[in-house]
């Protein structure tokens, strides 16, 4: 049996990707990122608005790319899709997680300085969450 | 005694290096959790300046923006250098593959030149909490391009070395997926770090 | 910087007890190596071990290694124990308090990275391949590279014996103890890199077993198809794949603040020592259901077996083992209750925690009911569960109990906790793989083991870890607190740490009637012989080939049709068919996963004492070995199908 992939099998494989799909996707990319970077660095919008547009673009950039560039979605890449969203589920949960936990813990356990910083930036409640 | 056709044995190869593939998708999830520590790492420690300099005072936007463009862009030119492989386009694979290496060498020289900055300001990753934490992220994922770089002309000199052979053709499809995965990751750098680094809620 | 860095011959211990630990560990591995040479095996020993990538010669090698460690960690554990029950008021016993920390974190780590990792690393290798009806794992190299990585971890931390020192700092080394400056010798480093090398190789391992069970089941054998076993080793991978990288980074992080100045965990310059905390025990916890989940599956295999009956509630199992993976994700706050999140996080943390007991509950019932109404054969494995039962139950509460935030603010970090937690590792974890070794043990060897001695270290493993461990959650909820290596007489604790004491003694009995057991056993053989390869009227595929298998398991891939498969196919009414015999491609064995391996230590060993040269060498070895791998295709060979029909029917006759 021979190791090598004679340019007949090559063909016999089915593959994912085309021109037309890489290049969509590229644009897309790009368009997402220069719309984000100008948003910001241009003062477009303030506040929370401003940081939930910029993570709902990064999002839509990870999904075409994730789409475009990998393939996800097509046929064959069921347990892919589910590796995929099980480890989003984990990452949501120890990103978050520790930025909950680290905020409850830094609030009680400040030192007095810290507090005052706190304090004078108007951080002195606990925080529910 | 067993018959083999052409199209039996491109299909049981197929089906192994499907689970390969798979095994490397896995792989790659695993990174993705490496990744999320040192993003949560970065979310609770960013604001820990010591003093020092805060996101605010230290990053160059329009410099992170050529960057993170000339990632992406050889991210696109891995997927042109897969379409010439999946043509059997033996030189069409490797002009796409070299330019590939060569704007991620742009990037990490221009993501070296920003940690140089930095360092000989003062500012290095022993400053405080914050810019460990910086230089730690930013740096863990160009370690990875770097062993992406390493990978890739390894991948060049078997190509000029075996032509096509399916082993080759099974390690640059795993190889893309590691170069979009690193590209994906930039995005919630260049987001997360960058650009919500220089804005005030 | 000298050429061996802080490497000089002051690293060789001075204390009588560290140095006779590491001259009898010197005088093994040279006792070893002049019984290879005296037995002419050197070359028998790098063919059929050293460069094998068979799982079923993996799995033996990481068993091996896990019960030298239980030994050392045993050894740890006897040290302590004796300590403890002399050192009061006047007296100090005969340790300093910084060979009793060493002791102490030595004994944790050892106890968890390599012998639970390592019993169950090797049941799985051993027996996963078999049991989906398949020849091998998904990716052999990587398996073998993961068994390497493994023991190069286990020689750093036995050297740490001989050649300078160990943590102090406890298992998980909290900041800012941890940290250059309140542990600012070599001991830490040690802890750090044993466990970075040998995570990675665990890490690889998780993607490795989950690829092959969800990719190379015979067929016929679909999920809901598949043994139990089968079901908890995959929720135990997900959860190695999800949590490893974890323990990778933050170990990384740790290391960085010694060896860089970096500011992660520092008590200075805007570190969190709390964020360590944070992040170890999010791989902490789900690390302690990985070790759970497999012996959970083992007994899933056993008690059917040994009741003669199915396992009752087959779906209730798979739907309690991803609620299990699922929740061992948001309940790791519980092992920080006390560092001071506040009653919010407290309390949902407090109540996930308690939720999670449920559907380990289920599967304590369905074990039971699997045996109401069964013919039980009372035979070791089948002991090892009852064992677990009466055990693991008691632990399971001390811990609903301490799930409780008030009441952990008077238990945590008391010897009630320390109780609690061997209870569920010892009770658990180490009695399940205890069963698995005493019933899969013919399979690979193809006889059984010694039954009345393997019954005797049974009595005196359970009654030992209950006279034992039963005193120290007395002293947990008396006040004292863990890892003293002294207190004051007018406790009144000690009559119950002497208790203690004999309980540990009674182990260490228990532990050697095993190892007669297996001295015996092997003097044995021929009278214990499993001829027919299903010593014990088995269910599952793994009894379907010969004990022990041939190197290639199966000379046909079986077909299934049902659960139960092997019982199917010995109760059901068709003839069986004529083999149909096909060529079949098996990987070649190969040194480059040991030599990885090898260069990784030497990495490991060099960034501890600060020889650069030596670590670049090292980590340059490594890249070099994974290339010559990566560029080699042809790594495997063909056996005919002529070959194979005459091996199979040779095998059979």
């Amino acid at each position: 049996m021979n190791k090598n992939t004679t340019v007949q099998e090559i063909h016999t494989q089915e593959h994912e990707g085309s021109l037309i799909a890489y290049t969509i996707g590229f644009i897309l990319s790009i368009g997402l990122t220069l719309i984000a970077y100008f948003i910001v660095v241009h003062h477009v919008l303030s506040g929370w608005g401003l940081l939930s547009v910029i993570l709902e673009l990064a999002v839509a950039q990870l999904i075409v790319q994730l789409v475009f560039f990998l393939h996800l979605g097509n046929r064959k890449s069921h347990w892919n899709i589910m590796a995929f969203v099980f480890m989003l589920i984990v990452l949501l949960i120890i990103v978050i997680g520790s930025i909950w936990i680290m905020k409850n813990l830094n609030y009680n356990m400040a030192t007095p300085i810290q507090t005052d910083n706190a304090v004078q930036k108007g951080e002195s409640a606990q925080p529910v969450l | 005694m067993s018959h083999t056709t052409i199209a039996e044995l491109a299909h049981e190869h197929q089906v192994a290096d499907d689970k390969t593939a798979f095994g490397f998708w896995v792989y790659l999830m695993t990174d993705c959790i490496l990744f999320a520590t040192l993003f949560a790492t970065y979310a609770v420690l960013h604001n820990n300046t010591y003093g020092g300099p805060s996101s605010h005072d230290i990053f160059d936007m329009p410099f992170v923006l050529r960057e993170t463009l000339v990632l992406l862009t050889s991210s696109f030119t891995c997927g042109l250098g897969m379409l010439a492989l999946h043509r059997g386009n033996k030189t069409g694979l490797k002009v796409w593959f070299t330019i590939t290496f060569l704007l991620g060498l742009t990037f990490l020289g221009m993501e070296l030149n920003e940690f140089h900055h930095l360092a000989t300001e003062g500012n290095s990753w022993r400053r405080s909490g914050f810019l460990s934490s910086y230089f730690t992220l930013v740096g863990t994922h160009g370690l990875h391009i770097a062993t992406g770089l390493l990978w890739t002309i390894v991948l060049m000199i078997q190509v000029s070395r075996q032509g096509l052979t399916r082993g080759i053709t099974r390690r640059l499809t795993l190889f893309s997926m590691f170069w979009h995965f690193l590209d994906i990751v930039w995005i919630f750098i260049f987001t997360i770090v960058y650009l919500m680094g220089v804005i005030t809620i | 910087m000298s050429l061996l860095g802080k490497l000089s011959l002051q690293a060789i211990p001075h204390d009588p007890i560290t140095l006779g630990g590491a001259v009898s560990m010197v005088v093994g591995v040279i006792g070893i190596m002049a019984a290879l040479t005296y037995f002419k095996k050197w070359k028998w020993l790098w063919r059929e071990w050293l460069t094998s990538v068979d799982p079923k010669k993996i799995g033996v090698m990481y068993i091996a290694v896990a019960t030298v460690m239980l030994l050392r960690g045993i050894g740890d554990a006897l040290l302590m124990r004796g300590q403890q029950a002399v050192s009061v008021g006047a007296s100090h016993g005969y340790l300093n308090s910084d060979h009793f920390q060493q002791i102490f974190s030595a004994h944790g780590t050892i106890m968890i990275f390599f012998v639970a990792m390592g019993f169950m690393f090797g049941l799985i290798n051993l027996i996963v391949p078999l049991q989906i009806g398949n020849r091998d794992v998904a990716f052999p190299f990587l398996n073998a590279a993961s068994f390497w990585l493994f023991a190069s971890g286990m020689v750093l931390i036995n050297l740490s014996l001989m050649v300078g020192e160990f943590s102090a700092a406890g298992w998980l080394a909290y900041p800012p103890l941890s940290e250059l400056k309140y542990s600012p010798g070599v001991g830490v480093d040690y802890w750090i890199w044993a466990l970075q090398i040998g995570g990675v190789g665990s890490l690889l391992s998780g993607v490795n077993f989950l690829v092959t069970i969800l990719k190379m089941r015979a067929p016929g054998m679909t999920l809901m198809k598949m043994p139990v076993f089968l079901w908890s080793v995959l929720g135990a991978m997900v959860l190695v794949i999800f949590a490893f990288p974890i323990l990778t980074a933050t170990l990384a992080l740790l290391f960085l603040d010694r060896s860089l100045g970096m500011h992660f965990f520092t008590s200075d310059f805007g570190g969190n020592p709390m964020m360590y905390v944070n992040l170890i025990w999010a791989w902490g916890h789900p690390e302690v259901y990985i070790l759970i989940l497999p012996a959970f599956g083992i007994f899933s295999e056993v008690v059917p077996t040994f009741s003669r009956k199915r396992l009752f509630g087959y779906t209730s199992m798979v739907w309690a083992i991803w609620a299990i993976v699922f929740l061992s994700f948001i309940v790791w706050l519980h092992h920080f209750f006390t560092m001071g999140a506040g009653a919010d996080v407290n309390a949902f943390f407090g109540i996930m925690t308690m939720i999670i007991s449920i559907p380990t509950g289920v599967k304590v019932f369905n074990w039971l009911f699997t045996m109401y109404r069964g013919r039980i054969s009372f035979t070791t494995p089948m002991l090892w569960f009852l064992g677990f039962v009466c055990t693991f139950t008691i632990g399971g509460m001390a811990g609903v109990l301490m799930a409780l935030p008030p009441a952990d603010f008077q238990l945590h970090n008391s010897l009630f906790l320390v109780a609690h937690f061997h209870t569920m590792i010892v009770g658990g974890v180490l009695f399940g793989y205890f069963a698995g070794v005493s019933y899969w043990f013919p399979k690979v060897f193809g006889f059984k083991l010694n039954e009345p001695l393997g019954k005797i270290a049974f009595w005196f493993w359970t009654i030992g870890f209950a006279v034992a461990f039963i005193p120290l959650y007395i002293l947990g909820l008396m006040g004292a607190t863990r890892r003293l290596d002294h207190y004051d007489a007018s406790m009144g604790w000690q009559w119950l740490f002497i208790i203690a004491a004999v309980g540990v003694a009674l182990v260490f009995v228990g532990i050697s009637f095993q190892i007669l057991q297996l001295i015996v056993s092997i003097v044995q053989r021929k009278h214990n012989l499993d001829t027919t390869g299903d010593a014990w009227g088995g269910r599952t595929l793994e009894w379907a080939t010969t004990s022990p298998p041939p190197l290639y398991n199966f000379a046909v891939i079986p077909e299934v049709h049902e659960r139960d498969a092997f019982w199917e196919m010995k109760h059901s009414k068709t003839a069986a068919k004529k083999p149909i015999y096909e060529d079949i491609e098996m990987p070649k064995n190969t040194p480059l996963a040991m030599y990885i391996a090898a260069c990784a230590f030497i990495f490991g060993f060099a960034t501890i004492w600060h020889i650069l040269w030596l670590a670049v060498l090292g980590l340059l070895g490594v890249i070099t070995c994974i290339i010559i791998r990566v560029s080699d295709d042809n790594t495997e060979y063909v056996i005919t199908a002529a070959e194979l029909q005459k091996m199979d029917e040779a095998a059979k006759a």
